[in-house]
């Protein structure tokens, strides 16, 4: 396979206090290649949000620190460019999209200024030049009334709206990787339906690779090449989106499939996973889901599991899957 | 006893826009227009729809949260549009609520024995140590400990609050219950155990929820009917089966081909509906659908759709049928 666009090693970002090491994510490993989309999937508190945030360094000090690893981004680790060689980075080569676009828009600064101030930072334009790019970025992601929108505020459009004003923010440089932390979650389904399609537009017409950040196995279905599971801050599975639905390996990735209900079937009773996600302030030595799995043997609370290559392209976390 | 726990005919909402010095009305936000259901004991109704639809509301008039503008709603065949005082304790103890957010829910300062006992201490149902050893048995009955009686919210993660908001609403013996948005804020597998929790106190105590949610899959999974609601209209109502099956309203296929879902056996085709719901403060002529709709008619820009049954207990609101 080509060199990935950007490879995750071993990444470690803890929160450390005086009283606790929170090992928010704990040595991962992602592959995401050009044009490809990445799917992250995982519960409230398993480290997805921790992941994105570190690549873009954007990790919340002084407490959060990324302690390991690397993130090679075309090849160079993101985690040795100085801070303006970084922010030269973001909005421009690698940008990111945020699950609730009111509280990442600037209250006070109109749609236009906020668009086109990206392409005076980075690629040197003039105001003018600027805003007429943005009018014809709004458009092209079905902003009605473009022209009229860039002289708006955030709080005169809707969440669909200022979605899009989110995309056309994040893609207008025509970054070569975008991250979407929850883009959708926040919006009504017909409304994720218009913001799906359009972002998977925006993809096979640009060839930026996305890595999606979600919870919802909907959207993965709908969005994902490949589709990494994390638990407890780490990948627990990790394969192509296809067979992540149809023979999910890991229990965890299993009991998640069981839990939902379905629109097309009828299920009598759900299943559901006992107990709550270990603290990641004092995770057990052994497997991390072992606690909660219905398959779990002695073994697995003594040693924790590697992740390995279960089939061609099939990463595993757990000793348990042949 | 009546035929059904609730019925709601006609029910309105309009909340007065007022502007300037003097505070004038200068029109309404219609937040409900005219919504007629009823709910049969030991029966499930979902109601589904998008931001605004006006559910919520449904739910909070019901509970008389806010006064309706318009309509009737009896509850076990009482009338409690307009209760005042005792009338209206009295129709609390036979419909109690569940809310989205539990946390927001619970007062902080009341340990969870003393939340749970309030509303039989104000009913005068038990004194005040028979209502604490009830709320010990509730505490038992949602799948808590007994000795949790003495905790504070705080201590508790979201799905064991939510089996706490859930205690406090069977304390009185409800044969009604109203939850919105009960399970959204929950993460799936604890979601499917509060799911699976809220089924067995069906059967066990012979309740009917009317379940408000966004999501379709869950409203299938939970209901016995849904009824789906657009711009403080319901537009169609129906059993379970016949509606996901064979969805007659056009925005009610759209909904349900904008779902994402993870294992889709029937490949449909996917609507994509254009543009936002428009203003409740400024509703279309005819139909409310109609600026959406894919199907849209002269005759549905000026005549409002009335209500025609299609299948058994099946019907819709629109001009495609009748």
């Amino acid at each position: 396979m080509a060199e990935p666009l950007l490879a995750i090693r071993d990444l470690k970002t803890y929160f450390v206090s005086k009283h606790a090491e929170v090992r928010a994510v704990d040595g991962i490993d992602i592959d995401v290649q050009k044009g490809q989309i990445v799917c992250i999937v995982g519960e409230s508190g398993c480290g997805k949000s921790m992941t994105s945030l570190s690549i873009m360094r954007l990790v919340p000090k002084p407490r959060g620190k990324i302690v390991n690893g690397e993130i090679l981004f075309n090849g160079k680790d993101l985690l040795k460019l100085s801070d303006r060689q970084m922010s030269d980075m973001r909005g421009s080569e690698i940008s990111m999209i945020f699950q609730e676009p009111m509280t990442a828009l600037n209250p006070v600064l109109t749609i236009g200024t906020q668009i086109s101030e990206i392409l005076v930072r980075h690629r040197g334009m003039n105001k003018r030049q600027a805003l007429d790019k943005a009018v014809e970025m709004l458009k092209f992601v079905g902003v009605p009334r473009a022209n009229e929108i860039i002289h708006e505020f955030p709080h005169q459009l809707s969440g669909g709206l200022r979605q899009r004003v989110m995309i056309a923010m994040a893609m207008i440089c025509e970054p070569k990787l975008l991250i979407a932390d929850e883009p959708t979650t926040a919006l009504d389904v017909t409304i994720q339906a218009q913001v799906l399609e359009l972002m998977k537009k925006m993809r096979d017409e640009t060839g930026t690779a996305i890595i999606m950040i979600t919870h919802d196995l909907g959207v993965v279905a709908d969005m994902a090449d490949h589709v990494v599971v994390m638990y407890a801050g780490q990948v627990v599975e990790s394969v192509a989106a296809d067979t992540v639905f149809e023979q999910p390996k890991h229990p965890y990735t299993r009991a998640l499939m069981d839990s939902i209900p379905s629109l097309e079937e009828d299920k009598d009773v759900l299943y559901s996973i006992p107990g709550t996600v270990p603290s990641a302030a004092n995770f057990p030595k052994g497997c991390r889901f072992a606690e909660r799995c219905p398959l779990a043997q002695p073994s697995c609370f003594d040693k924790a599991p590697e992740l390995r290559e279960v089939a061609p392209g099939h990463l595993v976390r757990c000793d348990l899957v042949s | 006893m009546s035929q059904y726990v609730l019925e709601v005919k006609d029910l309105k909402k309009y909340f007065p826009i007022r502007s300037g010095v003097f505070k004038r009305t200068v029109g309404h936000v219609r937040a409900v227009d005219g919504v007629s259901f009823d709910v049969k004991p030991g029966e499930t109704l979902g109601i589904v729809g998008e931001s605004g639809c006006g559910k919520s509301t449904t739910g909070r008039m019901i509970m008389r949260l806010t006064t309706p503008t318009d309509g009737k709603i009896l509850i076990d065949g009482k009338d409690i549009t307009h209760a005042k005082g005792a009338a209206l304790r009295e129709s609390r103890r036979h419909a109690q609520m569940v809310f989205q957010d539990p946390y927001a829910s619970l007062n902080p300062k009341m340990s969870v024995g003393e939340s749970i006992a309030e509303p039989l201490i104000v009913n005068k149902v038990l004194s005040r140590d028979d209502a604490f050893e009830r709320a010990a048995q509730l505490l038992d009955t949602v799948g808590l400990r007994r000795t949790d009686i003495t905790r504070f919210p705080h201590e508790f993660s979201g799905g064991q609050r939510q089996r706490i908001g859930i205690a406090r609403a069977l304390a009185l013996n409800p044969k009604l219950i109203v939850a919105d948005e009960a399970v959204s804020a929950l993460d799936v597998s604890i979601q499917s155990q509060i799911l699976n929790l809220l089924m067995d106190l069906k059967h066990e105590f012979n309740l009917a929820y009317l379940f408000i949610s966004h999501n379709l899959a869950v409203v299938r999974h939970i209901s016995d009917r849904v009824g789906v609601m657009y711009l403080g209209h319901m537009v169609e109502n129906g059993p379970k089966s016949s509606l996901y099956a064979d969805p007659l309203h056009p925005y009610t296929q759209a909904l349900l081909s904008a779902a994402p879902e993870p294992r889709r056996v029937k490949r449909r085709e996917r609507i994509i509906l254009q543009g936002d719901v428009p203003s409740p403060a400024n509703p279309p002529t005819g139909c409310p659908f109609h600026t959406r709709c894919p199907r849209v008619m002269d005759v549905c820009r000026s005549q409002m759709p009335k209500p025609v049954m299609v299948h058994p207990e099946h019907w819709v609101a629109c001009h495609l049928h009748g």
